[in-house]
């Protein structure tokens, strides 16, 4: 029984998902193998063999997979699917996309969003944004998993030593092509590994507000920036900022919320955060139920405020 | 160009779900349902579609009991032109949902399926995905902009740190993310209309499809409850406690 996780990179830099995955697959009982699938990516699958309790890496390198396309990526883990007990990939943007192509392919059920490894074969997973666990049994040879990071501890990036084996690379589908990135210029700490996250809502009132009253606090505090689904549906921050059921989960450490009522949506998204404070002058918000802190006031006076106290 | 929408009948967004006492599963009897709001986005982009030209007729599938022939309603009212249901009273997952679609896809012939990127019930975020893979199409899953050129679709997807945009060949399995449209208001007229267009019922097995559930679920709990905070009056007790209660900067 081996596990595979598939790494998530940018042929440079492993993603820091990659780590928590591993941690799931190792619970899974077996050896944890790591595919590095990209074009140039000998850096990533350097970094993958240091991981703690990886086996082996193997690395995949062609044109067809250097920008990550959904076809040419299943295609390769499905080359060496036939190994592996249990593909597991982090339940992230890429990881979502590919992995139910992977498990349809092998005709299994894909187990999504796991928070647990009960057994090789039972998993622990969120619905109803989160407000039901499920546990749930596999009856398929083949355990297609997407793993949530917030549910598992990151894996030790070093004191690893796996050897690195080379995969043939597969050929591009021809069915589609890559045309462009348009990267957030960010050089904040990624969302879903930030240790304090500060985030605003739709009593900000705009874009302007928005990044008045927020950035000087997340900066202060060397904090990543989220927003609820009512202030990226009012256009005040960008959709991938979006904390909720929809869009990142996350667990940090302190998460400030300013300004969020606390729709189920969004509880969904920050509730596993260790510490959580509000700040919303409406008393009856429901984000004072989560709250380990919260103070009533208008966000306006009290997060310049909080920056001058900090 | 034909245009499939596949929509799932789903306990309305605004609900909040009890999990039964025991254990079983979550109380869904007597709570509203409504159309999965990603779904929604779908048809409201497949009509709109339609609306330039470029699509010429857009069907709504859905895939279970009876009662969805509201949310088939419902889509025929924002503008799909006629629906299809998969009857069944059998839990369906979302592999065997992908296989139903693809026998549909296979006798339909669409150049598009648009879909919910994932359903608010089972957020399995799965069905769009696991279908392009059975019917061999190209994907762009989470698309907030798609433009048809040619024989080619362009769609611009939300993706961890920004977007990209991929090129498709069509037929293509496009996912619906939320900035994609704001879907319109149905009127009353258009809910009249759509009571008279056609809807057609087929079953799994005239579709010659095996839809047994290949995950178990063994049990349905309550997740943890967090322990109730505290209110705190004014900003420096609030730094206070952060800094020698929770210890967190």
């Amino acid at each position: 029984m081996t596990a595979l996780v598939i790494a998530e990179h940018d042929n440079a830099h492993l993603k820091s998902a990659t780590l928590n995955t591993v941690t799931a697959a190792a619970a899974c009982g077996g050896e944890v193998h790591v595919l590095v699938a990209g074009e140039g990516a000998q850096a990533a699958a350097a970094a993958a063999a240091q991981i703690a309790g990886v086996a082996k890496v193997i690395h995949a390198d062609g044109a067809a997979l250097k920008d990550g396309l959904a076809e040419n990526l299943a295609a390769q883990v499905l080359a060496i699917a036939g190994n592996y007990s249990h593909l597991l990939f982090p339940a992230t943007a890429s990881g979502k996309n590919v992995a139910p192509r992977v498990a349809a392919k092998l005709d299994v059920a894909q187990i999504s969003d796991i928070t647990k490894v009960v057994s090789p074969d039972t998993f622990e997973r969120p619905i109803y944004a989160g407000n039901a666990i499920a546990t749930v049994q596999s009856g398929d040879a083949v355990k297609v998993i997407t793993v949530r990071g917030t549910g598992f501890d990151a894996a030790a990036a070093t004191g690893g030593s796996a050897q690195v084996e080379s995969a043939a690379a597969v050929q591009d589908a021809g069915k589609s092509s890559f045309v462009g990135r348009e990267v957030t210029k960010n050089d904040r700490p990624e969302l879903t590994a930030a240790k304090i996250i500060v985030s605003g809502g739709r009593a900000l009132g705009s874009a302007e507000k928005f990044n008045e009253v927020i950035t000087p606090l997340a900066d202060k505090l060397g904090a990543a920036i989220g927003a609820s689904r009512a202030a990226v549906d009012a256009g005040y921050a960008p959709n991938d900022l979006q904390v909720g059921q929809t869009g990142k989960i996350v667990a940090p450490q302190l998460y400030i919320a300013c300004g969020i009522s606390g729709a189920i949506q969004h509880l969904a998204g920050m509730k596993d955060s260790k510490v959580i404070v509000a700040i919303n002058k409406d008393p009856e918000a429901p984000i004072f139920s989560v709250a380990d802190y919260g103070l009533e006031a208008d966000l306006f006076v009290a997060v310049p405020e909080l920056v001058k106290a900090l | 160009m034909k245009v499939l929408v596949p929509v799932k009948r789903v306990v309305d967004y605004n609900v909040k779900v009890r999990v039964k006492s025991d254990g079983t599963g979550v109380d869904i009897a007597n709570v509203k349902m409504s159309m999965n709001p990603f779904d929604e986005i779908a048809v409201e982009e497949a009509v709109r579609l339609k609306e330039k030209g470029v699509a010429t007729e857009v069907i709504a599938v859905s895939c279970g009991v009876q009662q969805c022939q509201e949310t088939l309603r419902t889509a025929m009212a924002i503008g799909a032109d006629r629906a299809i249901l998969v009857e069944t009273n059998e839990e369906l997952q979302p592999l065997a949902v992908a296989k139903l679609l693809k026998a549909l896809v296979d006798k339909e012939q669409p150049g598009l399926i648009i879909l919910g990127k994932q359903a608010i019930d089972d957020d399995a975020n799965q069905t769009g995905q696991m279908l392009a893979a059975l019917a061999d199409l190209p994907q762009a899953t989470f698309a907030s902009k798609v433009e048809i050129a040619g024989d080619k679709v362009s769609v611009t997807r939300e993706v961890d740190g920004g977007l990209e945009t991929l090129s498709l060949n069509t037929p293509a399995v496009i996912t619906t993310d939320l900035r994609l449209n704001e879907p319109r208001y149905v009127t009353l007229p258009n809910i009249m209309k759509a009571k008279k267009k056609q809807l057609d019922t087929v079953t799994p097995a005239d579709l010659g499809v095996d839809v047994a559930p290949r995950l178990k679920t063994l049990k349905v709990t309550e997740p943890a409850k967090r322990g109730a905070g505290i209110k705190v009056p004014d900003v420096a007790t609030l730094v206070a406690k952060l800094k020698n209660e929770a210890k967190v900067i």
